[in-house]
């Protein structure tokens, strides 16, 4: 006759041997990762190691992006659009703010950027307090987490002409290139986000997702410097409905565009006051698209 | 072998396999628990884990300093109250059920003989049991984009409650972070922050850097530790590097209710810089200086001084460097030195006629109004001949050593020395006191040793959890009972374990 403590010592020895197999399974993915901790990164003279960067991770970044960087951290599931958006799966690979064409990688640079700029409308904040070289380890933490680093090498970044001076015209024909390119089918013809399109936008995950809004003061997730308005649309932020319009944009046009669009944004410019003494008015979704 | 040595075996080994089992879940459960999180509000508001902001908690780190620099904002478009779930709360509640023990040196009890008092003598005395912390209840968070709030009702273990920290703040005011206000009552702007600490014993939860007073001092308003009622500018960098805040604040000790002087005022004044120094991380070196004047003469009825009519201001100042030293990702120290000096009045005993007697009682127990009790420095008093300003130096290091997120071992090494004692004819009564107006040049000083260390069994961004284990040893020189000696040293230890939770 079993005593009480046979019982129990059973009970528990059977819930150990469970449990000891269920921890070594959740480790075989791990195993690959490791596989990957010789990762580096190059932000100027400043190298980042993936294997120093494991605690700063885990202190930082796994609440959201979760141990395996594949964004299921345990806030996840609270970031639901269209309040949050989900936390990036870094074992795909694809990344929005780059400098590099789009489908290719991001530089190490970008990801460095990214780090410490933050996204504003998002739950990732500035990590400008850490020092450089935790930045640049946690930029090759980021790179071990996805094949594709082993077997791709990061695009050629885009060149970006010198920005030229502010003019009416210029402004006016950043307005033909917004309604050419059709960029008020999401971003309203008054940036304020409610294009046609708006409401239907998803994510390369199935995901709702919004269209900037340019009126409402926020900061372009991408970084708010002209250079950097200019890139987004070059580039496009992939894995988001927002495509690179490098095909369909010349250079000087797009300059065109970055100051069009400045003349829809809440901080004050050169671009709003011009744009106010034309009486620029918004582009009309029914007339026929100018031609290039 | 008899069936009862068999039995027993049986039961030994079943004993045996059922503790084995027993250790094998608790290590599985403690090694597949996640990587872990202080205010857990603010954690729950922004999805991040407590380790995000904090060292360990309740210690910021260079990120969290930033995040409260920043009015607890992360300068995003989440910041204001507007985009939280209706139902969020910002209140986080913190006690610490503990069980410490603790020693202390050289105490004057009673003797007896046949059931009669016999005089007294001096023992050591040692107690220990299960007791609780103070609780606090935090509420912290933004009113609107860029006006934030701090309330946090404190009681102590009794359940006796204060307003320990209550203010408004205006932050980036012309859309600059060079320019925050806040007013009301807050701590100090202390990089090294004591409502922060991460030791919990009675001698060891306090900087005692931060409160020193000399021996017979009645000035206890020079505590920079204490949070005071008052005003803040406060201006930093974007990535917080560069910090400078200047604060004006009533010289009451943060008591409320204008019970002190009827117009007296301190400045506190800090600045630092941070330095990136490669691998081994942000360095950080400041200063701060307190400069302020408290009365010493209250106007009495009866004789009894009246709360805010303190006059006579006399001044004070404490001032030294802060260094916060990185050493790679796990191992940092933070050293605080202090120079303090206050107006030879103060050291007399005068300064503090409503809150002490001076004499480390308080009016209540005065039983004769004057002269010495209350100390007040009324019309025709005069200095004692050979009074002197009290000064002295103070060293704080505090060591840390981080495993991990979730385990922290700390170390601290604090000394308070007298370099120049107030000295006078009042204090030939002092302890300590040589005679002819003279006391011992070591009067007072302090030497305080902690060792602990805090793990957290889980980390999250909706609680927080640490075992907490510490041992503090004080000693300070000359200000024990005397009974046959020129002056008694004391020594007082404790060792604390507890469960420190907050939610």
């Amino acid at each position: 006759m079993r005593t009480r403590l046979q019982r129990w010592s059973l009970l528990l020895g059977a819930t150990a041997v469970l449990a000891l197999p269920m921890s070594l399974w959740a480790q075989l993915t791990q195993y690959d990762l490791n596989t990957r901790l010789g990762a580096e990164s190059h932000i100027g003279n400043t190298t980042g190691h993936a294997k120093d960067a494991a605690l700063p991770y885990r202190r930082f970044c796994v609440g959201c992006h979760g141990p395996l960087g594949d964004g299921n951290g345990e806030n996840a599931p609270y970031m639901q659009p269209p309040m949050f958006q989900q936390p990036r799966d870094f074992q795909l690979g694809v990344f929005k703010c780059r400098s590099t064409p789009t489908g290719t990688l991001p530089t190490d640079q970008d990801l460095y950027d990214s780090i410490t700029r933050g996204f504003d409308r998002s739950n990732m904040p500035q990590w400008n307090t850490l020092s450089k070289q935790e930045r640049a380890d946690l930029v090759a933490w980021v790179k071990h987490f996805s094949p594709r680093w082993a077997n791709e090498k990061p695009g050629t970044p885009i060149v970006i002409p010198p920005e030229p001076e502010v003019t009416a015209d210029r402004i006016k024909a950043g307005r033909d290139v917004f309604a050419r390119v059709q960029c008020w089918k999401c971003h309203g013809v008054q940036g304020m986000a409610n294009g046609p399109s708006a409401s239907t936008l998803t994510d390369d995950l199935g995901r709702p997702i919004a269209a900037f809004n340019f009126t409402d003061g926020s900061r372009p997730k991408c970084g708010d410097t002209d250079q950097d308005v200019y890139r987004i649309f070059m580039t496009g932020l992939d894995g988001t409905p927002m495509p690179s319009f490098a095909d369909n944009i010349k250079p000087e046009e797009a300059w065109d565009l970055v100051f069009y669009l400045r003349t829809f944004m809440q901080q004050k410019s050169k671009e709003k006051v011009l744009a106010k003494q034309l009486g620029l008015k918004p582009v009309d979704p029914n007339a026929p698209a100018p031609t290039q | 072998m008899s069936t009862l040595t068999r039995s027993r075996l049986g039961r030994l080994s079943l004993s045996t396999s059922f503790l084995t089992a027993a250790l094998v879940l608790v290590f599985l459960v403690l090694s597949a628990s996640q990587p872990a999180s202080a205010l857990p509000a603010f954690a729950r508001k922004y999805g991040l884990r407590c380790s995000a902001c904090h060292e360990s908690w309740p210690m910021l780190n260079f990120f969290g300093q930033k995040f409260k620099d920043n009015g607890y904002q992360l300068m995003n478009d989440r910041d204001a109250p507007i985009w939280q779930n209706p139902g969020y709360w910002p209140v986080t509640f913190r006690i610490t059920p503990i069980w410490h023990r603790v020693s202390a040196g050289k105490v004057e009890v009673d003797t007896y003989a046949d059931g009669n008092p016999t005089g007294s003598t001096i023992q050591r005395v040692t107690s220990s049991g299960f007791d609780l912390s103070g609780l606090d209840f935090h509420t912290a968070g933004t009113l609107e984009k860029n006006i934030s709030f701090y309330l946090l009702p404190s009681s102590d273990s009794t359940g006796a409650f204060h307003f320990e920290q209550v203010f408004v703040r205006l932050d980036n005011i012309f859309h600059s972070p060079w320019f925050n206000i806040k007013l009301g009552r807050f701590e100090l702007d202390n990089l090294l922050s004591e409502k922060r600490i991460l030791t919990l014993t009675g001698n060891g939860g306090i900087y005692q850097t931060y409160h020193f007073i000399p021996v017979g001092d009645g000035n206890i308003f020079g505590q920079i530790g204490d949070n005071q009622l008052g005003l803040e500018y406060m201006g930093h960098s974007v990535n917080d590097r560069t910090r400078v805040s200047a604060a004006l604040v009533s010289s009451s000790d943060g008591n409320v209710n204008l019970s002190t002087g009827a117009n007296s005022y301190t400045g506190y004044f800090t600045g630092s810089q941070a330095f990136d120094t490669g691998k081994l991380g942000v360095q950080r070196i400041g200063f701060y200086a307190m400069v302020g004047e408290a009365a010493t003469y209250y106007l009495t009825q009866g004789g009894v001084p009246l709360g805010g009519s303190g006059v006579a201001n006399k001044g004070f100042s404490r001032e030294g460097f802060v260094g916060q030293f990185y050493f790679g990702p796990h191992v940092d120290l933070t050293v605080v030195t202090q120079h303090g000096s206050d107006n030879p009045w103060f050291g007399q005993g005068y300064g503090n006629a409503i809150l002490s007697d001076g004499n480390g009682g308080t009016t209540a127990t005065c039983s004769s109004p004057l002269p010495g009790c209350p100390f007040n420095n009324v019309p025709g008093t005069a200095l004692p001949v050979g009074a002197q300003s009290p000064t002295w130096n103070g060293y704080t290091f505090e060591g840390h050593y981080v495993y991990s997120p979730q385990l922290i071992f700390i170390g601290r090494y604090e000394v308070e020395k007298m370099s120049q004692q107030a000295n006078g004819a009042a204090c030939t009564a002092c302890t300590g006191g040589l005679g002819g107006g003279q006391s011992a040049s070591n009067l007072g000083n302090i030497s305080s040793y902690t060792i602990g260390f805090r793990y957290n069994p889980f980390m999250t961004s909706r609680a927080g959890l640490a075992w907490h284990n510490e041992y503090n040893w004080l000693h300070q020189d000359g200000t024990g009972p005397v009974i046959g000696l020129p002056y008694a040293n004391i020594n007082t230890s404790e060792v604390l374990l507890g469960l420190d939770f907050d939610f």
